[in-house]
C-alpha cells in the first residue's frame, strides 16, 4: 500500500488532479448550475401549465394543445442524451455561435433537462390535494390565484426534493457533455481515462462526481425536509 | 334567503350515470341553522356544492336573495363565494401557512391590506377560541383546532351563509360537540344563515332548527326538526327518527301494549317507567324505544307492554296527566 502512494502512476495522477481538478470542478458546477436554471424557467411554468391544464383541471387546455404538449414532452425525453446533443447542434450554433465547448454543451442539456423538469413539476402539483383547490375555490380565489397562492406554495418541499433529482441527473449529463468538449470532470474522466489510460484519474474524478451528486442531494433532502411545515414538530 | 328551485344534477361517466339530484327544492330563511341529512350517496355534497355552483346544475335554479348564481359572471360569483363560504369534513388548511396565514386566505384573495388582513384574521382566531396558534402550522394541532381555523378563515370575509359539509364527521362526539356549539354561537351572535350537510341525526337535533331530507337525490321530507322527530311521515325520515325499525318492535307477542309518544316532554323515558314502578307499583316492560333530546326535551315514542288489562289502565292513567306525553294502545 505504501509503495502505492509512492508509485510513479498515483504522483502523476496526483499532479493532474492538483493542476486540472479545479476548473473542471468549477466548470461541471458552473454549467450544471446554469443549466438547470434555465430549464427550470422553462419546466416550471411548463410543468404547472401541464398540471392544471388537465381534462379536469382549474384551466383545462384545449385538448389538441395538451396532446401537443404531452407527446413533445414524450419525444424530447425518449432522446437519448448523446443523440439529442448532435441533434440540436445546429440550434446551438445558432443560439452559441459554436456548437463545440463548455458553453456549448448548455444548449442540449436544457434542452434534456426541461421536460424532464416539467414532468416532475407536473407531479409535485399533482401531489396538491384537490380538496385544499375546491377549498380555494370556494373561497372565490381566481385560478391564477390558485396557482400562484395555493399550488405553489403547497407543493414547495415535494418541488424542491424534484428539483434536486434533476440537478443531480443534469449533473450527471455534464460528463455526458465532456464527450462533445464541454468542460468539467466528465471531460477530464474522458480525456485521461478513455483516451490516455490514465485511469487513476479517471476514477479520482468519478469519486468526485460521485461526491459532488451525494453533496447535492443531502443539501436538498434537507432543504426539502426543513421548508415542510407539515413536518413541524407538535 | 336561499332558494333552491328544481334543481337537478346527473353525472355521467363512461360507464355509468348517476342521478345525484331530482327536483330538489329548498328554501333556507335569513338566520336559520337548516340541516340536511340523509345516507351516504343521497347527493348532500353535490346538493351543497351547487348552492356556490362549484357543481353546476343540470336543471334549477339557486336564488340567493333573489340573485341567481347560476348566471353571475366568474368575478361576481367569486364575490358571492365570498359571502357564502364553506367548511369542510377535511378541514382542506393550506398546510405550508401558518394559522393566522390560513385565516388571512380569503382576506388576501379579496385584495385586503395585509395590516388589515392581520388584524381581522387575529380577532377571528380569538373568536374561535385558538389565539394562542396563530403562528402554529395546522399539522401541529388537533382535528377539533384545525375546524376552529377552517372556521375562523370562514368568516374573515363576513360571510352572510356558512356551508359545513360533514365539518363534524371526521371529530370525537366531544369535539364535534364542541364545534356545533361554536356554529351555533356565530349564527346567533353574527346572524349568519348556516346550512348543515350530516349523516347524524345527532348533529341535526343538536343545533338544527329546520331540515331536509335527502334520499336517493331527491326530498323526502322537510320542514321544523320537532315535527319531523314527533311525526315523521316518509320512510326515509322515519329511519333515520327509528334507526332500528319501528315495525320489528310492533311484532312482540303481548296483548296488553301501549305506544307513549313524546312530544316535548321534559321527562325522558327512563324515568317514566321508574315512576311508573315506584308511585303506582306497575311494572312496564319495554318493548322498544327511540326517544331523542332535542334540546332538553324529550321526542319519539317507546313501545310498553303490561302483564294484565288493570295495569295497562292503571298506567294510560298516569301517563296521561303528564304534560306533553300522548298515549295510544296498540
Ligand atoms: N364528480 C362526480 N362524478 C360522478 N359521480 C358523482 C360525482 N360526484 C358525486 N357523484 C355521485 O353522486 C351521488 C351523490 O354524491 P354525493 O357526494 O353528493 O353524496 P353525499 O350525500 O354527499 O354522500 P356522503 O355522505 O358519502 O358524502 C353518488 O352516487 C356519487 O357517486
Ligand atoms: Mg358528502
Amino acid at each position: 500500500m505504501a509503495d502505492f502512494f509512492t508509485s510513479k502512476d498515483w504522483l502523476e495522477a496526483v499532479d493532474i488532479v492538483k493542476t486540472e481538478v479545479p476548473l473542471a470542478i468549477w466548470e461541471t458546477l458552473y454549467v450544471t448550475l446554469i443549466s438547470t436554471l434555465i430549464a427550470l424557467m422553462i419546466g416550471l411554468p411548463l410543468g404547472v401549465l401541464l398540471a392544471v391544464g388537465d381534462k379536469d383541471g382549474i384551466i383545462p387546455l384545449p385538448a389538441p394543445l395538451r396532446h401537443f404538449l404531452n407527446i413533445l414532452i414524450n419525444l424530447l425525453r425518449s432522446v437519448p442524451f448523446l443523440i439529442l446533443i448532435v441533434v440540436v447542434a445546429p440550434l446551438t450554433r445558432l443560439i452559441i455561435g459554436k456548437a463545440f465547448g463548455t458553453a456549448a454543451s448548455i444548449v442540449p442539456l436544457v434542452i434534456a433537462a426541461f421536460p424532464f423538469i416539467a414532468r416532475l413539476v407536473e407531479s409535485s402539483v399533482h401531489e396538491v390535494n384537490p380538496n385544499i383547490i375546491e377549498m380555494a375555490q370556494s373561497t372565490g380565489a381566481s385560478p391564477f390565484q390558485i396557482i400562484t397562492k395555493v399550488l405553489i406554495p403547497e407543493s414547495v418541499p415535494s418541488l424542491i426534493s424534484n428539483i434536486t433529482i434533476a440537478l443531480t441527473t443534469i449533473l450527471g449529463y455534464t460528463a455526458m457533455s465532456g464527450a462533445i468538449g464541454g468542460g468539467g470532470l466528465g471531460k477530464l474522466a474522458i480525456n485521461y481515462g478513455y483516451y490516455r489510460y490514465k485511469y487513476l484519474v479517471m476514477i479520482i474524478t468519478v469519486i468526485l462526481l460521485i461526491l459532488l451528486v451525494q453533496l447535492f442531494q443531502s443539501i436538498g433532502t434537507k432543504l426539502s425536509v426543513v421548508s415542510d411545515k407539515r413536518l413541524k414538530k407538535k | 334567503m336561499i332558494e333552491l328551485k328544481n334543481i337537478s344534477k346527473t353525472f355521467r361517466t363512461s360507464d355509468s350515470t348517476v342521478e345525484a339530484l331530482k327536483n330538489v327544492s329548498i328554501t333556507v330563511n335569513d338566520g336559520d341553522i337548516f340541516g340536511i341529512i340523509g345516507m351516504s350517496g343521497a347527493g348532500k355534497s353535490t346538493l351543497v356544492r351547487c348552492i356556490n355552483m362549484l357543481e353546476r346544475p343540470d336543471e334549477g335554479a339557486v336564488l340567493i336573495d333573489g340573485v341567481d348564481v347560476g348566471s353571475l359572471k366568474s368575478k361576481d360569483l367569486r364575490n358571492t363565494r365570498r359571502e357564502v363560504t364553506m367548511i369542510f369534513q377535511g378541514f382542506n388548511l393550506l398546510m405550508q401557512r401558518s394559522c393566522l396565514n390560513n385565516v388571512m386566505f380569503p382576506l388576501e384573495l379579496a385584495g385586503v391590506k395585509k395590516a388589515d388582513a392581520k388584524k381581522r384574521a387575529l380577532e377571528l382566531l380569538e373568536t374561535v377560541g385558538l389565539p394562542d396558534k396563530a403562528n402554529a402550522y395546522p399539522a401541529q394541532l388537533s382535528g377539533g383546532q384545525q375546524q376552529r381555523v377552517a372556521i375562523a378563515r370562514a368568516l374573515a370575509t363576513d360571510p352572510k351563509v356558512l356551508l359545513c359539509d360533514e365539518a363534524t364527521s371526521a371529530l370525537d362526539p366531544k369535539t364535534s360537540h364542541a364545534i356545533l356549539s361554536l356554529i351555533r354561537e356565530i349564527n346567533e351572535k353574527l346572524g349568519i344563515t348556516v346550512i348543515i350537510i350530516t349523516h347524524q341525526m345527532s348533529v341535526i337535533e343538536e343545533v338544527c332548527n329546520n331540515v331536509a331530507i335527502l334520499d336517493h337525490g331527491e326530498v323526502a321530507e322537510q320542514g321544523r326538526v320537532v315535527d319531523i322527530f314527533t311525526h315523521p311521515k316518509s320512510q326515509a325520515a322515519k329511519r333515520l327518527v327509528f334507526p332500528e325499525g319501528e315495525q320489528e318492535i310492533l311484532v312482540e307477542n303481548s296483548a296488553y301494549r301501549l305506544r307513549v309518544i313524546f312530544g316535548g316532554a321534559k321527562a325522558a323515558g327512563t324515568p317514566l317507567i321508574a315512576r311508573l314502578a315506584k308511585e303506582k307499583g306497575i311494572e312496564a316492560n319495554i318493548l322498544g324505544a327511540s326517544t331523542k333530546a332535542v334540546g332538553d326535551k324529550a321526542y319519539g315514542n317507546m313501545l310498553l307492554s303490561f302483564a294484565d288489562e288493570n295495569s295497562k289502565d292503571l298506567a294510560i292513567a298516569f301517563l296521561k296527566s303528564i304534560e306533553d306525553i300522548s298515549v295510544e294502545e296498540v
